[in-house]
């Protein structure tokens, strides 16, 4: 296991090689500069700034440059907020960013997982029927949809929730709910069908045969089967979380990453452009190797072929 | 049991798709969608991108269908010709991924050993890359280039087409039909397109049905971020973005488009679990 975790850490590092190329060369070979601004800045300041970031030098120099010093672990310092360390304002807008994912993925698997089981135990049901349609909904329902519609019910019409910021507990529960939501639904889904397979297996038979409650069956000997499909769902659901709370980010003005990013993007600041991507890829790869020790942990038969 | 005689597999699937009541219905749903999209800036009196000063934030009613927006503009005619915009990107889009997923799949199944290991080391690789965050910095670097969009998605989405048409082929393969080519002399090629390729039309739609609706909700996330679709030209994904900014004064503006979109992403998905189920039965859930 520790075999399998270690190759895979340095797999990541050609990964993030590629990742980092790719980024550098396109934000370079894109129009504009980050001191291309509305208002005109003398030239002789414009050069000065250029040459203090490095920016007059050769392109590949200047890449070399930026390999050397991110193999130090140093993602430079950002061109639009003077002053400011890359790592350092990643490390204010991300905890955000992540408040809103974590209760997202809690609500998603504190409604989706019961309703799933629920639907599974009484497959054909209205039990079923009905969480399953609403899932469907939904799955197609996505959140830049659902997020106004939930604003103008729950805060404009009910007076329930602020609309908007990121101050308080009272602020959390629109954005979260909007993303929490989307993922419930699907959630709900894979927890029926993966519920679904393991009701039929011989060994909850035998649970069931021996007399075992429902409750019992269920949380000791089908869960751990019956989540396996929601485990694999984990993976891109990480990837999706961080996209949609970019989504999330713009709806409700959250100080978030994702509005960073864009923000960055837009004003050609290269090196959070690049430092955020880079962060983004290694959460993505390490999320993704968290989700495949965590499947080996629950099938047995995963955890021999890895 | 019907003889099945002389019953192709497109026949057989059609007779099954038939009895799927929710598939069925859905295609009605798209089709009228896809009506309202095509015939609906023709039969409206309002051009999509007509000003009119004096009758901004009305309502839903006769004159106006679908109501107007703070310019006085018609959104009718603006949700029919977003819905053009929005079906284009996502059919043109799921197309490109296509070739290149299905292309990639097959020879790379096709050829096998090494070069096989290697091609799908290669979209594992690309798996693990936060390609939204890719597609994002592409538009917001480069503008808001309508053939970019197309590129940028298409590149997303062919992952996973490539990992199906791989198995399949790879399946295949070892078919007793294809055997029999190789022994008659095929060229390769010919083999692929004329042998495989027509066994793997199945989970191609299938999947592909699927992918439209990924890829036009990619593209409505984008133009909501302001990076799509620019205005006075409208999306699905761009209206729902204005619409969600005016929706305290009026809230037609979310309803309308949002509507339209969510029902075209349902029906899609019901006609892709429909179709999936029509293909091969076997494979049809509980």
């Amino acid at each position: 296991m520790k075999k399998f975790a270690l190759q895979r850490l340095l797999q990541a590092i050609p990964t993030l090689w590629v990742i980092a190329t790719l980024t550098f060369f396109m934000t370079r070979f894109a129009p504009g500069g980050p001191f291309d601004s509305e208002k005109a800045i003398p030239e002789e300041i414009k050069v000065k700034l250029e040459s203090h970031f490095g920016l007059d030098r050769p392109l590949f120099e200047q890449y070399l440059l930026y390999l050397q010093n991110l193999l130090q672990g140093d993602l430079g310092p950002s061109f639009k907020y003077p002053g400011w360390e890359v790592s350092e304002l990643i490390a204010t807008a991300f905890p955000v960013s992540l408040a809103l994912g974590v209760l997202s993925l809690g609500i998603a698997l504190l409604i989706g997982m019961p309703a799933g089981i629920l639907a599974a135990l009484r497959q054909n049901s209205w039990l079923d029927y009905l969480p399953m349609s609403l899932s469907m909904i939904g799955i197609c329902l996505p959140t830049f949809v659902l997020g106004p519609m939930l604003v103008f019910v729950l805060s404009s019409q009910l007076d329930l929730f602020p609309p908007l910021g990121w101050y308080g507990p009272s602020d959390w529960a629109l954005p979260s709910l909007t993303l929490g939501l989307f993922y419930a639904a699907y959630v709900a889904r894979l927890t029926r069908a993966g519920m679904l397979e393991t009701l039929k297996q011989d060994y909850v038979r035998t649970a069931r045969a021996k007399g075992a409650s429902t409750w019992r069956v269920v949380t000791r000997h089908a869960l751990r089967g019956g989540l396996l499909p929601v485990v694999t769902f984990l993976g891109p659901a990480f990837a999706g979380l961080i996209s949609g709370s970019f989504v999330i980010e713009s709806i409700f003005f959250i100080p978030g990453l994702g509005k960073f990013f864009v923000t960055a993007a837009f004003n050609r600041d290269y090196t959070m452009v690049l430092g955020t991507v880079l962060f983004y890829a290694s959460l993505i790869i390490l999320l993704n190797l968290l989700v495949d020790l965590l499947q080996a942990w629950l099938d047995p038969k995963a955890r021999q072929a890895a | 049991m019907r003889d099945k005689s002389g019953s192709s597999l497109g026949q057989d699937a059609w007779m099954r798709l038939r009895k799927n009541r929710m598939a069925l219905l859905s295609l009605f749903i798209l089709g009228g969608i896809l009506l309202v999209s095509l015939l609906g800036p023709l039969v409206c009196p309002y051009e999509y991108d007509r000003q009119d000063l004096d009758r901004t934030f009305e309502g839903p009613g006769a004159d106006h269908w679908f109501g107007t927006d703070n310019l006085g503009r018609d959104l009718f005619a603006r949700t029919s010709f977003g819905g053009r915009i929005s079906l284009a990107v996502g059919i043109l889009a799921t197309l490109v991924s296509l070739v290149i997923g299905v292309s990639y799949g097959m020879i790379s199944g096709y050829v096998g050993g090494r070069p096989d290991a290697w091609m799908m080391r290669a979209v594992d690789v690309l798996y693990s890359l936060p390609f939204t965050i890719f597609v994002i910095l592409l538009m917001v670097l480069f503008g808001r280039n309508f053939l970019l969009l197309f590129l940028a998605i298409g590149a997303v989405e062919w992952l996973t087409m490539a990992r199906i048409t791989r198995a399949q082929t790879m399946h295949l393969k070892q078919a007793e039909f294809v055997e029999a080519a190789r022994a008659l002399g095929y060229s390769h090629a010919r083999i692929l397109f004329h042998h495989l390729l027509p066994n793997l039309i199945g989970p191609i739609i299938v999947y592909a049905t699927l992918t439209v609706p990924a890829v036009m909700l990619l593209e409505a996330v984008l133009s909501f971020l302001g990076l799509g679709v620019q205005a006075p030209m409208s999306s699905w994904g761009s209206l729902i973005k204005e619409g969600a900014e005016k929706m305290d004064a009026a809230p037609w503006l979310l309803l309308f488009p949002g509507a339209f979109f969510c029902l075209a992403l349902l029906a899609l998905n019901f006609i892709g679990d429909g179709l999936r189920d029509a293909f091969d039965p076997k494979s049809s859930k509980e």
